[in-house]
């Protein structure tokens, strides 16, 4: 018999998962076979392309087998040949939602390797945007697990609010998606005038949807049945398998980057972390929707008192002049000439740095080992999406099939993230 | 504007360490290891902000579920298993497997760095120690081909089946060797 690569796949995890030994009450006189169901790589509720193998016994999910690499894009290898300031534009590409938070991560990673010290204006402004990339994140991602399970109306509105964080976004680094706005030691210019005024606006605006969105779906009979109890993770497993975020948060466990190891001066900031009790995919929509209350008292205080100043460290060997500077003074031109042509740039000393932030998904990692030269010589993500998906085998076995999108959308997997 | 730019200065005075440590004496961990294992057998790593220490493969199971089960280093979160090819860098053993650590109890990061040697590229897996590792390693195989022996399910993860090589090593070209242009879909 002639059989295409996709029925070896299906065959050899229908193996596997025989092999997993998984335990199901069957009705004795009833003989049943266990069907095997191919679930993506092409479907509308995985959110990017990923392909799961999904054996079920009826309804029931007696076990699921992920396959990803379909948008691995070889990011890390890329950064190996790419100068510490280039590979911002790749980071926009990983956590597609919010490449604010990557750009901010990434940085924060390569300035703690050469011990630069951003001015308070750059951390001010970085910790607003980063909050602000967090509400849309936390926007699109109830937003579609209630379009998943049904619930339209929750997401458009959502996605009207997000439109307002995207002008804001466009107006800031001038694009919506692919930000690149971080530079190492600085950012890539300094915000409008209007800032303050565009982000309490946009806040306003994401207020607003979130409380749309709170009538539509907190007490909502459709909305609770499918997602309470669906997808439990107790504080233990979370801890476990290494969760992160909001999935962590939901399961009771309180921790938070911002909060436990302080970054961009998080601890001067005024706000609560929501800790979920039971680890359903209901407690990681509700700790989603009050972290989207909290990021706005956050980007309140940051919006509040910018500080005066410049938004570039200067640090003339790892931070690119003012360009008004550069057509007037020769120094400004020759350090401009050698922060950007090639087999120039910013040189971090010999050594390996693993800096963490805390990203809409969970702890975002960048380990990166220099060799004292201008490329990386390795530069590794630690991605939230990839270790809090490593869960979902677990978490959906003994579920109904349809709730396989209920958990997926809880854990808010990206797939650009996941793939890399 | 001047005393805008004083007041930069002094936040940058203060500042300095601020990205120095993360949250714990320094060498708190590096000590409980030595009263366990003894002085020689740590080596400190290279790592920035963080204690760090080179551990050896053949003991490498039994001291990595020390540091998680030591009430005094209580590691419970794996955060990250990586690898680094030193093809390049003027080491003897040409791969490094790293763990990143973290505890809740302690609020602490700590860092593992331990030496694979290209001719046998295995390592003992931690998937029974921290279940969350089983990705993470499956990872670390389809790049570099490092083989965690004890691991439940080691397949590749990101690259597909049959690809050939393990593109994070250091002597896989940039561009690949051809595979894209032979992909059966």
């Amino acid at each position: 018999m002639n059989t295409t690569p996709i029925d070896k796949l299906a065959e050899a995890d229908l193996e596997e998962i025989r092999n997993e030994r998984v335990t199901f009450e069957r009705t004795p006189d009833m003989p049943t076979e266990h069907m095997i169901l191919n679930f993506g790589p092409q479907h509308p509720a995985t959110h990017g392309t990923l392909h799961m193998v999904l054996e079920l016994d009826g309804e029931k999910v007696a076990g699921a087998t992920p396959h990803l690499g379909y948008l691995h894009t070889g990011f890390e290898k890329l950064g190996e040949y790419r100068s510490y300031n280039q590979f911002v534009t790749l980071t926009d590409r990983m956590n597609y939602l919010s490449p604010l938070c990557n750009n901010i991560g990434y940085t924060h990673a390569v300035e703690k390797l050469m011990n630069i010290e951003i001015t308070p204006r750059c951390r001010s402004i970085r910790v607003a945007l980063a909050e602000l990339s967090r509400l849309a994140d936390h926007l699109l991602c109830i937003g579609t697990a209630a379009l998943d399970i049904g619930a339209f109306t929750a997401f458009l509105y959502g996605f009207r609010a997000r439109e307002v964080l995207y002008d804001l976004f466009e107006a800031v680094c001038g694009t919506r998606l692919t930000t690149s706005y971080t530079r190492v030691g600085g950012l890539l210019r300094d915000v409008p005038d209007n800032f303050a005024e565009m982000a309490r606006e946009s806040v306003e605006e994401t207020l607003r949807a979130t409380a749309e969105i709170d009538r539509l779906l907190t007490h909502n009979r459709i909305w609770r049945d499918r997602t309470e109890g669906v997808g439990v993770l107790s504080a233990e497993d979370a801890v476990a398998w290494g969760a992160t975020g909001p999935v962590l948060r939901a399961s009771g466990v309180e921790w938070d980057i911002r909060k436990n190891e302080p970054y961009l001066g998080y601890e001067t900031y005024d706000f609560d972390l929501p800790i979920g009790r039971n680890g359903d995919a209901y407690d990681r929509y509700l700790v989603r929707m009050e972290e989207i209350r909290q990021s706005a008292q956050i980007i309140h205080q940051a919006v509040e008192d910018l500080p005066a100043g410049p938004v570039n460290a200067d640090e003339e060997h790892a931070v690119l002049p003012e360009k008004s500077e550069v057509y007037e003074s020769m120094e400004s031109l020759i350090y401009h000439f050698k922060m950007t042509m090639e087999g120039h740039g910013p040189t971090p000393p010999v050594g390996e740095v693993y800096a963490a932030t805390e990203a809409p998904n969970g702890e975002l990692g960048f380990f990166i080992v220099s060799d004292g030269s201008r490329e990386p010589y390795r530069i590794r993500v630690r991605p939230p999406s990839f270790v809090n998906f490593s869960l979902f085998p677990m978490l959906i076995r003994g579920h109904m099939l349809s709730d396989v999108v209920a958990v997926l959308g809880s854990l808010n997997v990206i797939a650009g993230e996941l793939d890399r | 504007m001047g005393n805008e730019v004083e007041n930069h200065e002094e936040h940058r005075a203060e500042g300095v360490g601020q990205h120095g440590r993360s949250g714990s004496e320094p060498g708190n961990v590096t000590t409980r290891i030595r009263a366990r294992y003894g002085d020689a057998a740590v080596r400190g790593g290279n790592a920035v902000g963080c204690e760090s220490v080179i551990a050896e493969r053949d003991t490498h199971l039994p001291f990595m579920t020390f540091l998680k089960d030591d009430p005094e280093l209580s590691f419970d979160y794996l955060v990250d298993v990586t690898a680094v090819d030193r093809l390049q860098l003027d080491e003897e053993i040409r791969f490094a497997v790293v763990y990143q650590l973290y505890s809740y109890k302690h609020n602490r990061r700590f860092s593992v760095s331990v030496p694979v040697p290209e001719a046998d590229p295995w390592i003992g897996s931690v998937v029974s120690v921290w279940p969350g590792a089983n990705w993470l390693e499956r990872e670390v195989y389809d790049m570099y081909g490092i083989v965690f022996e004890g691991h439940p399910d080691l397949r590749r993860i990101l690259m597909p089946d049959d690809f050939g090589s393990h593109p994070l090593r250091k002597d896989y070209p940039l561009h690949g060797k051809g595979e894209r242009d032979n992909f059966v879909f």
